[in-house]
């Protein structure tokens, strides 16, 4: 009974969020640079959850999210500014496009494990970028322009709302357990027959489609994209937020995401220093807080912290 | 780091391939001897503590800066840039280790991974803040001497002995240290099984301070070489050729020294001949999926032993 009525708390929650700020929107107060930054938070906190899934529920270490975002970000421009598709269409077939990818890179490499995983991953995003550069039907290393602006803080609300509801629905599924138990333990996992490979690649499959779906968004809010956005350093940012936020703790990516763009924004000011700041602030938490700020038991940041190995993906000796 | 500087020589006529061929072998040993000092940085470290150190590209980069404003502003010649600036290097390696990565010695490989992430990105736009984003040009410091083979058909660069040379001393000491000293032995020890080692009596702080010591002394050999043969650095020359350096490690399997070594020059000589003959555009792309091939073939890299993981 109780559970029955933290749900509806929750819908109540989740709409009258949306209504407020579509409402701030409308007067004006949230202005279109407010509103930018919005969506980009809401476009990390996609990548961010959608990330945690590979790496924090199933434990692969992947550093070539990037390119499952561009790939939902170039099918997504190709449909809406060449062939003049319907946005949602695009959003889906984006989102479908980076899960073929993501399976077609996950059944080969899945074999490997660990560092070499994260390796192979990051291998695979540089070569999507340097296919993107040389393909001259979507721009090349110009990028592709005149995308139609779509999204808005309706599309991006809808899209977080339910990639943040299906993944956690997902992780609390009969699944999602499955997928748990591949990280914690894969001999083990197997040996009680659950098929690893397919969990694997499920879990890629699931998590590039959300990356998709936050390119497409990225894509058609901007008008404009470039593979060096989607590059190497766009996957760490993503691997960044989840492990601040907590690795495995989908919550945890939602504020990881929402804290690290808001510390990325305020120092825009001081672009010269912005990166040395961001850089020792990221060393900072490694180091006082290595396995992220959030844990399960919510916010805990002057609590005696306990080592916890996360062994990602990696057999322990 | 372009590649399209190797080709400065072209050769048109059609009965001179086999010429044009060992030019480009020439270029593809310079720079796979780049890519090898680096990997062997990536290797040895990898080696003793599982760390992929993301800064190792980036220490690269100091080392070059180092070599610049030795040979710039204290007018010195280009074997004392070489020392000074592997001296220099060796200590910022040994720094880096103590502050960055000693205190995360036993928390998760990510967390660590993020530090590396983290200490790279400090490097680079910490220089970036002090020296200004734009490339510089590095001076002169070797002579234009050019020998003619084949008739002058293959022209090697006095730059491309150099580079050859050095790498190989650097190559035969390294071999020496790790296979006939003391200390070598320990670096051994704690790649094979670091609590073992420490069983026997092996400072474990100190052996792995000495491998950073000599992996960024490498690299910052490797910078100095670099400005030297292309004569332009920047603050985020680093990035590329670290991942390519890794990539090198990797493709010789990680944590065997000879197989860095390998692995460099084969990349080295592959994008070389990719750009030559194919299309200087792809070379990444040619390398990375190399990389993936490999991986999937051989995971333990061309030189290394499968391992049995044990339950």
């Amino acid at each position: 009974m109780r559970k029955k009525g933290k749900k509806v708390l929750n819908v109540i929650f989740i709409v009258v969020l949306y209504l407020l700020i579509q409402m701030l929107i409308s007067i004006g107060i949230i202005d279109s640079f407010y509103e930018l930054n919005i969506v980009i938070i809401c476009i990390n906190i996609i990548l961010a959850v959608s990330l945690n899934l590979i790496t924090g529920i199933t434990g692969q270490f992947s550093l070539g999210h990037a390119a499952f975002m561009s790939i939902g970000a170039y099918t997504s421009a190709i449909l809406t500014a060449k062939f003049n598709l319907p946005f949602i269409l695009a959003l889906f077939i984006s989102g479908f496009a980076a899960s073929l990818a993501g399976i077609m890179i996950g059944l080969p490499t899945l074999r490997l494990k660990g560092d070499y995983l994260a390796i192979a991953t990051l291998g695979f995003g540089e070569i999507v970028k340097v296919i993107a550069t040389n393909t001259d039907y979507i721009g090349g290393a110009i990028g592709f322009n005149d995308i139609p602006r779509y999204t808005n803080w309706t599309w991006v609300y809808i899209s977080v709302t339910a990639t943040v509801i299906l993944v956690k629905r997902f992780v609390n599924s009969y699944h999602g357990r499955a997928c748990r138990a591949v990280k914690e333990d894969e001999i083990a996992a197997e040996s009680v027959g659950i098929n690893t490979t397919f969990y694997k690649a499920l879990a890629f499959a699931i998590g590039a489609f959300y990356a998709g779906v936050a390119g497409s968004l990225y894509a058609n809010y901007f008008y404009f994209i470039k593979p060096d956005s989607f590059g190497f350093m766009k996957s760490i940012d993503i691997l960044i937020t989840v492990v601040f936020g907590g690795i495995g703790n989908i919550i945890g990516s939602i504020i990881g995401a929402v804290s690290l763009s808001i510390i990325s924004l305020s120092l825009q000011d001081i672009a010269e220093l912005r990166m040395v700041i961001y850089s020792v602030v990221l060393y900072l938490i490694m180091i006082y807080r290595n396995n992220g700020m959030f844990r399960k038991r919510g916010f805990k940041i002057f609590k005696n912290r306990k080592k916890v190995k996360y062994n990602v993906g990696v057999i322990s000796k | 780091m372009s590649i399209d500087k190797f080709n400065r020589h072209p050769t048109i006529e059609g009965d001179v391939i086999m010429a044009q061929f060992l030019q480009q072998l020439i270029n593809g040993i310079s720079l796979g001897s780049i890519y090898a000092l680096l990997a062997l940085g990536y290797t040895m470290v990898y080696g003793i503590i599982k760390l992929i150190n993301f800064a190792h590209g980036d220490i690269y980069m100091v080392g070059a800066y180092i070599g610049y404003a030795v040979t710039k502003y204290l007018g010195l010649g280009f074997m004392p840039a070489l020392l000074i600036s592997m001296a220099a290097c060796g200590v910022l390696g040994i720094l880096i280790e103590k502050l960055a990565y000693k205190p995360l010695r036993n928390s998760s490989r990510i967390s660590t991974l993020i530090t590396a992430i983290a200490v790279s990105l400090f490097i680079e736009y910490t220089m970036m803040f002090f020296v200004k984003p734009d490339s510089r040009t590095f001076p002169k410091v070797l002579s234009n001497n050019k020998v003619d083979l084949l008739g002058g058909e293959v022209l090697l660069d006095i730059k491309n002995i150099y580079i050859i040379l050095v790498t190989i001393v650097l190559m035969i000491l390294l071999q020496y240290i790790v296979n006939k000293t003391k200390i070598g032995k320990a670096m051994r020890a704690v790649a094979l099984d670091k609590d073992a080692a420490q069983l026997m009596g092996v400072d474990i702080d100190k052996t792995i301070s000495f491998t950073f010591l000599i992996g960024s002394a490498l690299a910052g050999a490797a910078g100095v070489l670099v400005g030297v043969y292309y004569n332009t650095i920047n603050p985020l020359m680093g990035t590329t050729p670290g991942l390519k350096a890794f990539i090198s490690a990797v493709l010789g399997g990680i944590g065997i020294i000879p197989g860095a070594v390998f692995g460099g020059f084969f990349l080295g000589m592959v994008e070389t001949l990719v750009s030559a003959y194919g299309n200087s555009i792809f070379k990444d792309a040619v390398a990375f999926s190399i990389l993936i091939i490999v991986l999937l073939v051989k995971p333990d890299g061309l030189l290394g032993k499968a391992v049995k993981e044990k339950v």
